[in-house]
């Protein structure tokens, strides 16, 4: 069954975070660094994409423990795996390989749980994160045309990323955390093109970041300025994630339901993070908050963004399982 | 029609959804070289800025969408076009708009379309070059993501009757719709507008032909749009504005109502229709709707008359300028004008007595006016930056005024290294808090992401910064921040830091940072705070700030404390099964030399000269600072000096003339752990006589994996083992003659020295207990008899064995000494009382237990819970209310 089928029947449910699961590992640099990256030019810690390579097990058994819980959709160990965030660990040569193991292993994980329950098929989504750089601003106070990074080198990464994705087995593409809507549309060019050249069908799903207390991207664009910018390519679904909790994301994710065609994705944060960097939103707690998604009709797709573990997506997954899915507004088709 | 597809929808930063209620959208023509002589000559000579302000001038006038076109052989289009749109990037009040990327030259085309993050529109395409090229370019906008505009061109030319416009137009959007799979609703049509009135009798049906071209493709091609170039309709009446306002009035007014619904305009060039003269418009319309053969004739005859009648032009609202320079100076700021930032901060500076006044007056309160908006959500980050810019031409205009005051002056208010910490990559919230910083005259050293510790340390002193700004955004990140101020601690750097990055917050920084640094650590919570912060930690009211800040943190802190005990407590039980562990099977227990009870006197009080504790002597005198090092600080440094000389004066008074007496006593017992938290002294070597029972409490918080819950009695072995452990419990005085003095000097008015010698008796009793522990350790007990440690060590605390004083964290128990005072018949032996509040007198009086084992160490208690409060109260014998007064201050409020 393919996810979009799967879509029209039900709500399906995206894994929670990876970065807090691998935290709680408590990894240090020679964790990181395995045997094989033991002489590497540059202190390796925090670079977790990287332990697609150098600790697979761990993160297999992070995915085993979010399909476990519930999850339909997992998402690779591949937020940051562009040459343009790995420049920073000097490891732009290994971004193809990143995006492959990690698709790999996803997939692997998946696969197990598809046969497991057959009427349910589990499906990777490709993690395209929006680089750690943004093409439009500048870092430059003297120069406000200047561009830490450009649309042809955004292009160019994602290209490497999302073949990398596509070969390692990814069902879906997710472009998420979009701050900066240029970067996103450099990543669907570059998925557009790739499509174009394997004559492929993959489906995108989007995902943007609501970061200011004015309810606007980092880059500075409203939910309806957002959605229209993402317009013109063919999406599986349109969304938010990251940045809030579930309570506040909640009139965003409205807003945009009321406006797009697409099925509609959240991932929000277990609420907002303490003093410690820590989130502390409970599963129950984050439960009832995403009840209200559910009751008003608003998601097709639901699931969890920092601070989120297997414990809160299991109490998503069988809440979720109690609800229909939104129906898109329809809009006659060419 | 069906509405049910969406209408076409365009984006900058803010949505533009041309729905059929929308009769007409204005898009502004200004910033186009081929048809605005000042925009070329501005492009041609880089003046970036002045042509930024057509745009917003557009805007502010009414433009929908603005137009931009590069097109001229002494432009490099591609650069001109990426560095324009880039600009407009950085102009939330222009980029709110959607763009029209104008040029006839595909690579300007996409080298525009690569910058934009919005829905733009492409002017044009069309199928000039053949239908490969047509294609090709529209799959490409596609996937860019703009909407284009068709012009009604083919291979044969341009279409200039309503046939060959029909043809083409229905040609394209077939090509679009089918082969490209355009979406119908990003179509929009140009079918052409050419001037009329030119004389020439095939161009008399050239308006009746566009409204006609209009009609049919909302007829005929569902979705799509027509839009035009409307001033080249009236182009032969250039110079004669009245007519040519009235024609595009009239021609917009019958184009709309066929069906154009955009169209590029000249705002301020554009008459309403109603309020055009019925004569004007008759002569225009016969004309436009070709009505008569001798329009053109008639409505030339008629403009003669009109030439030389000015029309003004459409006015912005300026009526803020009308307001007071403060006003103005706060609107500049916030809307992120600065046109007239100059002037007003000329006019602001003759009210001041100094420039600088003006930056840390008018301007300032601007920028607050900005961060406070920013924080309610009212303004977004492109309009901070924006904001920013302009208070930086606003200080780089008052920076020659400052200069020419000072004698010789630093070029920057202030010199800050920025970092984002090691292991993180984010700095994109850092960036920003420079620009901001930057443009507020302060010199950055940005070291970048990653940044190892060392090499901050290393240029923070190298480059002699002011202000160490760290930055993060994942979780680790802030431990690395704690690392860090440590480190810059153990080199005894004092220099400001401020924190901030998304996971940062004030409350990890009262708690987790600032605790660790004297020098002060203090969160910042976005870019616009950056600025006041920063102005106020390097200006003249930095003492009162840093106190400010410090009591906030002391503060967020307690009560931290009191809410984290609410959450994370454990029982009194789990806390027992969580005690601290001693391995009493290896531990070293060294029988004391000397068991029983021992009174002493201090016959030379210079002896405990060497023992007094200077720091702690300052930071009564609210001068914070390591001795000696204080001396040399720059600030209160040379206040230290001369306190510590005055305390000396006195000291070496008091010494000579033995005007305190210091008298102590000791005991050394032999003691077990009973039932956890008790700990019983025995009279003699041998367990069969219990003296006396000291009470301790436990620790109850909430403990991360591996840390104990700790009690006092933890140090000492557990009687059930059958181990022989012991312990010392003290009193020492040097109070006595105190009182005498310091009130002598009172008698004298002088409550400098009355207060001086209070505190140099406290130092001196200190002094005493620590000479005291000493002797014990290497004598009396014994138990470290090769001990050889300095002055500072001892303040340190480097030797083993501790001895903690009730009243204070370990053991906060007040009423423990009650049961010093019978174990040794203290007021007996030396003379020190105890009040009802268990105050000793003299005040200069230390009191505490002597623990010995190499493991025990210091701990503050913390809240406990009311089951040990109950236990407790059992165990002293009294009421749970009276329990509960006496330790008030550590019971959780549970």
């Amino acid at each position: 069954m393919t996810i979009e089928e799967n879509l029209q029947k039900r709500i399906l449910v995206l894994d929670g975070a990876m970065g807090t699961m691998i935290q709680n590992h408590d990894l240090k640099e020679e964790d990181y660094r395995g045997e094989r990256f033991k002489k590497h030019s540059c202190a390796l810690k925090g670079n977790n994409d990287l332990l697609s390579i150098t600790q697979p097990e761990i993160i297999k058994n992070i995915h085993l423990d979010y399909l476990k819980a519930g999850a339909d959709i997992i998402e690779t160990n591949t937020f940051s795996s562009t040459s343009i965030a790995m420049a920073d660990y000097q490891m732009e040569s290994l971004v193809y390989e990143l995006n492959y193991e990690s698709a790999k292993i996803a997939r692997a994980a998946a696969q197990e749980y598809s046969i497991k329950t057959p009427n349910r098929p589990r499906y990777v989504a490709g993690s395209i994160g929006p680089t750690n750089k943004t093409a439009s601003m500048s870092p430059d106070v003297n120069d406000p045309s200047f561009r830490a990074v450009d649309f042809d080198q955004l292009v160019v990464a994602y290209r490497e990323q999302v073949t990398g994705l596509i070969d390692g087995g990814a069902d879906v593409l997710l472009v998420e955390t979009i701050f900066d809507t240029l970067n996103a549309k450099a990543a669907l060019y570059a998925i557009d093109e790739i499509k174009q050249e394997k004559e492929i069908n993959i489906p995108v799903m989007v995902s943007g970041t609501i970061t200011d207390a004015s309810g606007r991207t980092l880059s500075g664009q409203t939910v309806e300025a957002f959605n229209i910018s993402l317009s013109h390519i063919s999406l599986l679904s349109i969304g938010f994630n990251c940045a809030l909790g579930a309570d506040q994301l909640l009139p965003y994710i409205k807003n945009l339901a009321n406006q797009s065609p697409l099925f509609i994705s959240a991932h929000p944060n277990a609420g907002l993070p303490n003093a410690f960097g820590e989130y502390d939103q409970s599963p129950e707690e984050m439960k009832i908050l995403v009840q209200d998604y559910l009751e008003q009709n608003l998601v097709n797709i639901i699931g969890g963004c920092c601070g989120t573990t297997p414990e809160h997506i299991g109490l998503i997954a069988n809440l979720a399982r109690k609800f229909s899915p939104r129906k898109p507004k329809t809009f006659s088709n060419v | 029609m069906s509405d049910t597809r969406n209408p076409l929808m365009l984006s900058g930063l803010e949505p533009l959804i041309i729905t059929d209620s929308i009769n007409f959208v204005n898009i502004g023509e200004r910033t186009n070289v081929t048809g605005s002589r000042k925009f070329l000559r501005l492009i041609k000579n880089e003046q970036f800025d002045e042509a930024l302000e057509i745009a917003r001038d557009q805007v502010l006038g009414g433009a929908q969408i603005i137009d931009v076109n590069m097109d001229e052989g002494m432009i490099d289009g591609v650069k001109a076009m990426t560095i324009f749109l880039n600009l407009i990037a950085s102009e939330p009040d222009i980029a709110r708009v959607p763009i029209m990327i104008d040029s006839s030259k595909w690579e300007i085309i996409e080298a525009g379309l690569k910058v934009v993050q919005g829905k733009s529109i492409v002017n044009s395409i069309s199928l000039k070059e053949g239908e490969p090229v047509f294609i090709n370019q529209a799959s490409t906008i596609k996937k860019y993501g703009a909407a284009v505009i068709v012009m009604a061109f083919d291979e044969e030319g341009q279409a200039d009757s309503l046939k060959r416009r029909i043809e083409i137009c229905s040609r394209s959007y077939n090509i679009l719709v089918d082969k490209v799979r355009f979406q119908p609703q990003d179509i929009i049509f140009d079918p052409n507008i050419f001037p009329v009135a030119t004389g020439i009798e095939e161009h008399r049906k050239n308006a009746l032909d566009f409204f006609g071209a209009t009609k049919w493709i909302k007829e005929n091609l569902p979705y799509a749009s027509v839009s035009g170039g409307v001033s080249n309709v009236s182009f032969s009446f250039r110079g004669n504005n009245t007519v040519r306002e009235a024609m595009h009035a009239s021609f917009l007014y019958h184009a709309i109502r066929n069906g154009m619904n955009m169209g590029i305009v000249n705002p301020t060039l554009l008459e309403v229709y109603d309020e055009v003269p019925e004569d004007l418009m008759n002569y225009v319309e016969d004309v436009l709707l070709d009505r008569r053969d001798d329009a053109t004739e008639r409505l030339l005859d008629f403009a003669e008359n009109l030439v030389g009648t000015k029309k003004k032009g459409k006015i912005l609202d300026n009526s803020w300028r009308n307001e007071d320079v403060y006003s103005r100076i706060s609107h500049s700021l916030v809307k992120g004008i600065d046109a007239f930032i100059e002037l007003d901060t000329e006019e602001a500076r003759k009210n001041f007595k100094k420039p600088i006044e003006v930056i840390e007056g008018p301007l300032m309160d601007g920028m607050n006016v900005v961060g406070n908006l920013f924080g309610e959500g009212k303004m977004f980050l492109p309009q901070v930056v924006k904001s920013a810019r302009v208070m930086k031409k606003a200080v780089a205009y008052l920076q020659p005024f400052i200069e020419a005051e000072k004698s010789e002056g630093k070029q920057f208010a202030g010199r800050i290294l920025m970092a984002t910490v090691k292991g993180d990559v984010h700095d994109i919230g850092k960036n920003i808090v420079a620009i901001v910083l930057s443009c507020n005259n302060y010199e950055i050293i940005d070291l970048g992401v990653m940044v190892p510790p060392e090499k901050i340390i290393e240029t923070a002193l190298k480059e002699k910064v002011d202000i160490i700004g760290l930055s993060g955004l994942i979780t680790p990140s802030l431990d690395e921040m704690v690392f860090l101020v440590k480190e810059l601690e153990k080199k005894k750097i004092k220099i400001p830091v401020l924190i901030g990055g998304a996971t940062t917050s004030k409350l990890h920084t009262a708690i987790k940072i600032a605790p660790h640094y004297t020098g002060i650590a203090v969160h910042v919570n976005d870019a616009s705070k950056a600025v006041p912060v920063t102005s106020t930690l390097l200006g003249k009211n930095k003492l009162n700030f840093k106190k400010t800040i410090l009591n906030e943190y002391q503060k967020l802190r307690d009560d931290f404390s009191k809410r984290k005990v609410e959450k994370k407590s454990i029982s009194l039980d789990s806390a027992r099964a969580n005690k601290f562990k001693i391995n009493w099977n290896t531990t070293k227990i060294v029988k004391p030399n000397n068991l029983g009870i021992e009174v002493l006197a201090i016959e030379d009080l210079s002896i405990l000269k060497d023992y007094i504790d200077w720091t702690q002597f300052f930071r009564s005198w609210n001068i914070y600072g390591k001795y000696p090092d204080i001396f040399n600080q720059e600030v209160n440094g040379k206040e230290a000096k001369e306190l510590f000389r005055d305390a000396n004066l006195i000291l070496e008074k008091v010494i000579k003339e033995n005007l305190f007496e210091a008298k102590g006593v000791f005991g050394i017992f032999a003691a077990n752990t009973v039932n956890y938290d008790d700990i019983e002294v025995y009279k003699n070597d041998y367990s069969n006589h219990v003296l006396e029972k000291l009470i301790t409490l436990r620790q109850q918080s909430k403990k991360p994996k591996g840390v104990p819950n700790i009690a006092l009695s933890d140090f000492i072995a557990p009687k059930e083992l059958n181990i022989k452990d012991y312990l010392g419990v003290f009193c020492v005085s040097a109070g006595f003659g105190c009182d005498e003095l310091s009130k002598k000097y009172e008698a004298e008015n002088d409550d400098y020295s009355s207060l001086m010698v209070k505190s140099i008796a406290d130092r001196l009793v200190e002094a005493f207990a620590e000479y005291l522990h000493k002797m014990i350790r290497i004598k009396y007990w014994g138990y470290d008899e090769k001990e050889k440690l300095t002055n500072e060590d001892l303040i340190k605390e480097k030797y083993s064995g501790i001895r903690p004083a009730p009243g204070y964290p370990a053991c906060p128990d007040h009423l423990e000494k009650k049961t010093i005072w019978k174990i040794l018949n203290v007021e007996t032996n030396i003379g020190v009382k105890l009040t009802e509040s268990m105050a000793m007198w003299p005040a200069a009086s230390v009191s505490g237990y002597y623990f010995a084992n190499k493991e025990a160490k210091y701990f503050g208690l913390g809240k406990i819970n009311e089951d040990q409060v109950q236990n407790y109260s059992l165990r002293r014998k009294i009421k749970t209310e009276v329990a509960k007064k006496w330790l008030n201050t550590n019971i959780s409020d549970v």
